[in-house]
Parts: structure tokens; C-alpha cells; sequence
């Protein structure tokens, strides 16, 4: 034990914590041999069920495919919103209130919506607007790019505040103009502070791809989740199992990313900035740890 | 406005099973992310890894999976039933899954706030002669529990907007399904969508602002 909560055990202490080891080892087998007897019991063991994920049909035909919808819509997504949070961040912090305040309204009430409501709605207005066809790709892309722009633009906002205010007296009293300040000195230094904060929101917008499934969208939930078990009956919990893998690790290993940029802007001496913390309940944990539960 | 006047019963029908999602699962998840965290910070290592292990899983995992997952799967294939009514089954089921969801980000907030507390704190109290127990009910835990007032705050919110995802878990009856049923008659409607969008600020801004206020108020001068 290194925390500093704890001293180091004595004799009697040592045996006291061996005991609790013992006791929640047993009680987390037993939880796990529950599980294994549920799934059992039902047959969710049986080889021919997970049969179909040796195939490679399974893969070329149902997963791979689900997975480039889901990532395609991802990508896009993700390169909007971080342009709609860059523009409406900056325009949050112009100096004239006919801009700001705007800006403000929209990011303030985008933030605020159910993302499946925003969805849902795109995709039955969609069809009014533009007539016939299928909206399900532009629904997921524009209510993601709209949400977690939103939520963008405040990470923005907080990055540039976070600059300290001499630098920008700095930069004043050298005679640069406000286009220079924000481009030249400010940026600069609030893009490595906010950067570990955009990743992790990009996790959560890498999530909330799958809200496409309630509208038929075809992302790797539709097609592993849904079509997949149709066609190979039986395979519902397999499936669910090899899906639930593939999103933690794509969601895992970027916030791995988060995790290196932020210990990265820590160390940076290029900004004289502390870095931006994640947005929102989301990403709350993303954070590298410093403090006084360092055990893990 | 005619629609929304027009169908504004049965939207508040929906939107009142949002809050009773809401309320059950603040409590079921707020119960279990204090557990989760207990095992994530206390000194027996089975029990930190298996926490770290549910809270690294769940967490990435899509709310749309879980929930779905906890229809067709753990009630529809392995049998887990609440209830025989399908309609309270689905309610139950769905509470289950968003409560198992929040609850990993709860446990994250409350550890947020364990790792605000600086490490000087805890050294003084040892130092001093008091005991893990006294360290951590006298200095540590008043000073964690006053700086995840806020996040706490924005998970219960996130948690309140969530709750529209429960037609992912086949319960049909809350707000953005009686919407997206509504919308099947009368196409988009803009005002059904303000009217709601209004109903959930309503609920979500004032827990925003309580616990801004609240945050604000027992925060710790350092």
C-alpha cells in the first residue's frame, strides 16, 4: 500500500487486510461463478452460438460494416463539432454583445437538450424540409456535431480564460491587435491546455453514436446487436458481449490519448496555462489523478 | 401550437415517466457509485480491481448497449423479470440499467473529489495521531464530499437526459417515444419540441444551479 491514507499495517493490521483480501476474492468468485452458472443454465455457453464470430462472414458482413458506420459517423461528427465549438467558443468571448450573447443562447440551449430528442427531431423535420429519403446518417451527424459542439465551445471558452491575463497585457502593451492577441499569443497556448479535454469529449461523442440505433441508423450496434443475432439465432448474448468489447476498447484507447495529452500539457513549458478540465459529468475521471488516491 | 396543445396530455404522461426513471435512479445509482468507490480506494486489492474493472467497462460502454443489452438479454433471454406486467418489467429493467450506467460516473465524481483533498491534509491528520478512520471520517470525507457537490450535480443532469434513452430498453412510454409516436401523425412539430425541450430545462437547470449555489457556498478556502 502506497497511500498515503493508510499507514503502513503492523502485524495485527497486515492480517486484518489479508482477511478482507481473502473474504472479497471469495466474494468476487462467487459473484463471477453466478454469472457463469446463470449464463449455464440458459445454454449461453453452447459452441454453436459463438460459432458465428469465427466466421469470416460474420465479420465481413455484419461487424466490419457496422463498425465503419459507426466510425464513419463518429469522424464527421467529431470534425464539425470541433469547428462549431471553436466558432461559437470564440464568439462567447467577443467583445461585442450582438455576437456573444447569440452565441451564448445557442450553446446554453444546445447543451441543455436530451441528445435522442435532437436526434429525433432532425430526423422527422429532415424529410419536411428536403423531401423523401433516408436522414438517419445526417440525424446522428448533425445532433452529435450540434451536442458535443456545444459542450466544445465552453471547453474553448475555458481554455482561452485560462491563459493568464498578463499575457494578453503583454501582448497589448507590444502593440499587437485584438486578431493578433487571440491568434499569436492566446491560441497557441489554449490549444495544449484544452487538448486532453477534446479528446475525452470526442469519447463521448464516439458513445452517443450509438443513439443511432433508435432510428435504424446502420452503426456497429444496428448490425451486431440487432441484425446479426436475427440471422444467427441464438447469438444475442455472444454478440452483445464481442460489441460491448470493441466499443470499450476504441473508447478506452482514446482516452488512453486523453490521458498522455494531459500529462503531456502538464509537463509542456510552451503555455503558461493549467490545463482545462473535461466538460461535464461525462468525462468526470478522465483526469489523470494527482492528488490523494494515487493507488492505481 | 395547435399540436402541442392538442397532444400536450400524453407528452406529459411521457415526460412524468422521465422523472420517475430520474428519481429512481438517482437513488439506486448514487448508492451504488458510493459503494464502487469504497472498493476503488480501500486497501484490499481484489476489491480495488474489481471496481476499477466495472467502473472502465461500463463507463465505455454505450448507454444504447447497456440498456438494450439489459432488455433483450438479461430479461428476455436469461429470464431476470420484475414484474409480469411488460410494462413494468420494461420500467424496472431500464431504471436497473441506467442506475448500473450512472452509478461508474458517480463513483468517478465522488473519487474526483477524494483527489482534490492535497496530499498536506492527509499527512497533518496522521501526523497529529489519528487514526484511518478518524483521518478519513474528520478530514478527508468533509473536505470530498464538498467538492463533488457540482460534479455530482452535472452527472444527475446528464443522468435526467438519459432517461429518453429508454426506448433503447423497449419501455415505450416516456417522453422521446410518445414524441416520436407523436411526430409519426403530425410530422416534426416545432412546438412539441420546445414544449419539451422546456420541460426537461425545467427540471435539469434549477439542480444545475442548486448545486453551482451549494458548491459555491461549502467550498473549502484554500
Amino acid at each position: 500500500m502506497t497511500s498515503v491514507l493508510f499507514d503502513t499495517p503492523g502485524p495485527r493490521g497486515r492480517v486484518r487486510n489479508h482477511l478482507l483480501t481473502l473474504i472479497s476474492a471469495v466474494a468476487v468468485a462467487a459473484a463471477l461463478f453466478w454469472v457463469y452458472r446463470g449464463f449455464d443454465a440458459k445454454g449461453q455457453w453452447e459452441g454453436k452460438i459463438w460459432q458465428p464470430f469465427l466466421e469470416a462472414d460474420t465479420w465481413e458482413f455484419y461487424i466490419i460494416p457496422g463498425l465503419i458506420g459507426t466510425l464513419q459517423a463518429a469522424a464527421l461528427a467529431a470534425v464539425l463539432a470541433v469547428a462549431f465549438g471553436a466558432i461559437f467558443g470564440l464568439a462567447r468571448l467577443s467583445d461585442h454583445a450582438w455576437i456573444r450573447v447569440p452565441a451564448g443562447l445557442v450553446v446554453e440551449v444546445f447543451r441543455a437538450i436530451p441528445l435522442l430528442l435532437l436526434i429525433f427531431f432532425i430526423f422527422y423535420l429532415a424529410p419536411n424540409m428536403f423531401g423523401g429519403g433516408d436522414y438517419a446518417f445526417i440525424a446522428v451527424v448533425l445532433g452529435l456535431t450540434l451536442y458535443n459542439g456545444s459542450v466544445l465551445a465552453e471547453v474553448v471558452r475555458a481554455g482561452v480564460q485560462a491563459v493568464p491575463r498578463g499575457q494578453s497585457e503583454a501582448a497589448y502593451a507590444i502593440g499587437m491587435r485584438k486578431g493578433q492577441v487571440m491568434r499569436m499569443v492566446l491560441l497557441p497556448q489554449a490549444i495544449t491546455v484544452m487538448m486532453p479535454a477534446i479528446v475525452s469529449q470526442l469519447v463521448v461523442l464516439l458513445k452517443d453514436t450509438a443513439l443511432g440505433y433508435i432510428i435504424a441508423y446502420v452503426d456497429l450496434l444496428n448490425t451486431g446487436f440487432k441484425i446479426l443475432p436475427a440471422v444467427h439465432f441464438g447469438s444475442l448474448i455472444p454478440a452483445a458481449i464481442v460489441i460491448g468489447i470493441i466499443y470499450v476498447a476504441l473508447n478506452m484507447a482514446l482516452s488512453y490519448v486523453a490521458n498522455l495529452l494531459e500529462r503531456r500539457s502538464r509537463r509542456s513549458r510552451k503555455t503558461s496555462a493549467k490545463p482545462v478540465a473535461p466538460p461535464g459529468a461525462e468525462a468526470i475521471g478522465l483526469r489523470a489523478g494527482g492528488g490523494l488516491d494515487n493507488t492505481d | 401550437m395547435d399540436e402541442l396543445i392538442k397532444y400536450a396530455p400524453d407528452l406529459a404522461e411521457g415526460f412524468l415517466e422521465n422523472v420517475k426513471l430520474s428519481l429512481v435512479a438517482a437513488v439506486a445509482s448514487l448508492i451504488l457509485g458510493t459503494i464502487l468507490v469504497a472498493m476503488r480506494v480501500s486497501p484490499t486489492p481484489v476489491l480495488r480491481a474489481a471496481g476499477t474493472f466495472y467502473v472502465n467497462v461500463v463507463r465505455n460502454t454505450p448507454l444504447t448497449l447497456v440498456l438494450a443489452f439489459s432488455a433483450l438479454g438479461l430479461s428476455d433471454q436469461l429470464g431476470l423479470v420484475f414484474s409480469e406486467t411488460p410494462r413494468t418489467n420494461s420500467f424496472w429493467i431500464v431504471a436497473m440499467g441506467l442506475s448500473l450506467y450512472t452509478a461508474s460516473f458517480v463513483c468517478e465524481g465522488l473519487r474526483s473529489g477524494i483527489n482534490t483533498v492535497p496530499l498536506g491534509q492527509a499527512e497533518a491528520a496522521r501526523a497529529i495521531g489519528l487514526t484511518f478512520i478518524q483521518s478519513l471520517t474528520l478530514i478527508i470525507l468533509p473536505q470530498a464530499f464538498r467538492a463533488v457537490i457540482a460534479p455530482l450535480g452535472s452527472v444527475m443532469i446528464a443522468m435526467i437526459k438519459n432517461t429518453t434513452v429508454a426506448t433503447a430498453g423497449g419501455y415505450l412510454a416516456d417522453a422521446a417515444a410518445v414524441m416520436k409516436i407523436t411526430f409519426d401523425t403530425t410530422g416534426a412539430s416545432i412546438p412539441i419540441f420546445i414544449g419539451l425541450i422546456l420541460a426537461f430545462m425545467a427540471l435539469t437547470m434549477p439542480i444545475g444551479y442548486f448545486t453551482g449555489w451549494l458548491a459555491r457556498r461549502l467550498a473549502v478556502a484554500r
